[in-house]
């Protein structure tokens, strides 16, 4: 049941190069190979954000030209200073960190004590309960996003925050990614603690939440950045201007002005940002959190 | 024997208080779960058979909304762009994450930056992502078609603004976006294959793709149906790169379903048959995925 990949160091993958074995040529070509392959890819995967910051350095004129400009001739930091006189910038991010740290937490908490009641407590039904959760992973939000959509009007919930907070919360992800971890702990270990005397929530919360902190931050992490990236909850259900959110300011930035393509880019490196920075530091999280959730025990 | 019924007493009380607790930790999260998602799934087949309009008056139509798809010309484009999306995107992202993974398992300088990087396009915000490579794909002044003339084609295609290109377009950016997500779960994959069955192979003289064939694909089975069942169910539903990087067009070139239902629903407001179309999308996902559930099954066995 290893069901959790820890992202191994760089180069952990000894599966075609045994290690006495002394290398051949033809190992030496794979992974030359593997250099090129490397290369080429990650150069394909980061040419457009390079272009995009770049491009947010450039004048409107400097953007397009003939031979392109891999580098701006002086670096035009203006732009990042007229992006908040020109849009509601701040406004949007106030409502999309509003909105993801809402989110977050109430998926973590929620999520977390499903999975212990889906992963540590025995009682019937519990496992075709817990069928129906996966079985709707499988159903595409968009199949059903217009009676979600009434629902919603109909509960006076649609043009506010709480819309979206609802509509991203009580997804199933977190109780499936939460539970795969907490059935990697074991059973002896909760035993102890109920001859203990220690209640099921004594349990959840003196012995599961400690143990289980890697698998609350890859959640953490992976709703934060999803509900931050959102694009379509907002644009159906938000629709005053002060409630939009980075991803819908943005792209009705970009209906306004769409000319301005080095302000855009600017626009579209500050949307990124924050996930970058986050990505870069919990990195690990998120790769645990991927491989978790994909390789089901 | 004079215990046994009240054993039984003590387990049936133990039963209960499992029971009890059991949903009391779900609760919170399956209240919301259940008003959101299973309330939702169950009211859009009630909706698909009504004319559900912006006013909220449903009266039951019975199968008109479904009558009326079969004759509607843009419905039918809209599943075609679907199937022409699906078909080739799914064999390309497979192909290219399982042939990245399988280049990049092993020991190598700067593959932890690399699976940085390679996750990155798809964490990061679509609509940042598709204004730049519109512009990239910018067929008169755009770096790629710049490149394209550079190594000699003298007329590169028009990409989104041309009816032929733009479908190949927004499929090679979402293959771009998504290849190095499920590249992560083939790496994972391949790390679960242990080492002594290559040994044997290599033993018993196999060639690398005799390795490849008969360890590496059979031992990432599991993985591979997976990526698939993912992948079946993201090209069907396809919609934000789409709505950002063409809106559909030109005409209708790239009018997928999810945008199909977007249209009707949110934008005409015709409730009733954007949920008859969404049982469409539904049903086409369920019956995919359940197929690729029962061969996966049939060749485990």
């Amino acid at each position: 049941m290893d069901t959790t990949l820890v992202a191994p160091p760089a180069g952990a993958g000894e599966l075609v190069v045994p290690g006495r074995r002394r290398r051949r040529p033809r190992n030496r070509v794979w992974r030359a190979l593997g250099y090129l392959a490397m290369l080429v890819a990650a150069a394909a995967l980061l040419l457009p954000f390079y272009w995009m910051v770049m491009s947010s350095l450039k004048t409107n004129n400097e953007v397009f030209t003939i031979p392109i400009k891999w580098v701006p001739d002086s670096a035009v930091w203006h732009n990042y200073l007229d992006i908040w006189q020109k849009s509601q910038m701040t406004t949007w991010l106030r409502n999309t960190l509003i909105l993801s740290v809402a989110v977050t937490a109430l998926q973590v908490l929620t999520g977390s004590f499903a999975a212990y009641g889906f992963a540590k407590v025995r009682f019937p039904g519990r496992d075709l309960l817990f069928l129906g959760y996966i079985g709707t992973i499988a159903v595409p939000w968009q199949s059903y996003m217009i009676p979600q959509f009434i629902l919603m009007s109909k509960m006076h919930l649609s043009n506010t925050l709480w819309s979206i907070i609802f509509l991203q919360a009580f997804g199933a992800f977190g109780v499936f990614l939460m539970k795969q971890y907490y059935e990697s702990i074991p059973d002896e270990l909760l035993e102890a603690a109920r001859i203990d005397g220690l209640s099921e929530y004594g349990i959840y919360r003196r012995i599961m939440l400690p143990l289980s902190v890697p698998a609350i931050a890859s959640l953490t992490l992976l709703t934060f950045v999803t509900t931050w990236n959102d694009y379509l909850g907002p644009l159906i259900y938000l629709r005053s201007p002060d409630l939009r959110t980075i991803q819908l300011g943005l792209s009705t930035f970009i209906a306004q002005y769409n000319a301005e393509y080095a302000l855009i880019m600017t626009g579209s490196v500050l949307s990124v940002l924050p996930i970058a920075v986050i990505f870069l530091l919990g990195q690990r999280y998120f790769l645990e959190g991927i491989a978790t959730t994909g390789l089901k025990g | 024997m004079t215990t046994l019924p009240g054993v039984r007493r003590r387990r049936s009380r133990l039963v209960w208080r499992n029971t009890v607790v059991g949903w009391t930790f779900i609760l919170p999260n399956f209240a919301g779960f259940a008003a959101l998602t299973l309330v939702p799934v169950v009211v859009l087949f009630y909706v698909a058979f009504t004319n559900w309009n912006v006013f909220g008056v449903a009266d039951w139509t019975g199968l008109a909304n479904f009558r009326r798809m079969i004759h509607d010309a843009s419905f039918r484009t809209a599943l075609q762009n679907t199937v022409y999306y699906t078909v080739l995107h799914i064999p390309l992202t497979l192909a290219a994450s399982l042939g990245l993974a399988l280049l990049l398992n092993r020991k190598l300088r700067g593959l932890g930056f690399f699976r940085t990087a390679a996750f990155f396009p798809y964490i990061t915000s679509i609509v940042a992502l598709t204004y730049v490579w519109n512009l990239l794909f910018s067929p008169e002044y755009g770096p790629i078609n710049g490149f394209l003339r550079a190594i000699g084609i003298a007329h590169p295609p028009g990409w989104t603004t041309s009816a032929d290109w733009s479908m190949p377009a927004v499929i090679i950016v979402g293959t771009w976006r998504e290849m190095g997500y499920y590249m992560l779960l083939y790496l994972a994959g391949l790390q679960t294959i242990p080492a002594e069955l290559y040994e044997a192979a290599r033993v018993d003289g196999a060639n690398a793709w005799q390795r490849f064939r008969s360890v590496t694909l059979p031992g990432l089975r599991p993985t591979t149906f997976l990526v698939a069942v993912l992948l079946t169910i993201g090209s069907f539903k396809v919609f934000d790169v789409i709505l950002l990087l063409t809106n559909g067009g030109p005409g209708q070139s790239t009018l997928v379903l999810s945008q199909f239902i977007y249209q009707k629903g949110f934008v005409e407001n015709q409730f009733g048959y954007a949920s008859a179309v969404s049982i469409v999308l539904f049903a086409i996902c369920f019956l995919v995925t359940a197929i690729q559930f029962l061969v996966n099954k049939r060749r485990n066995a």
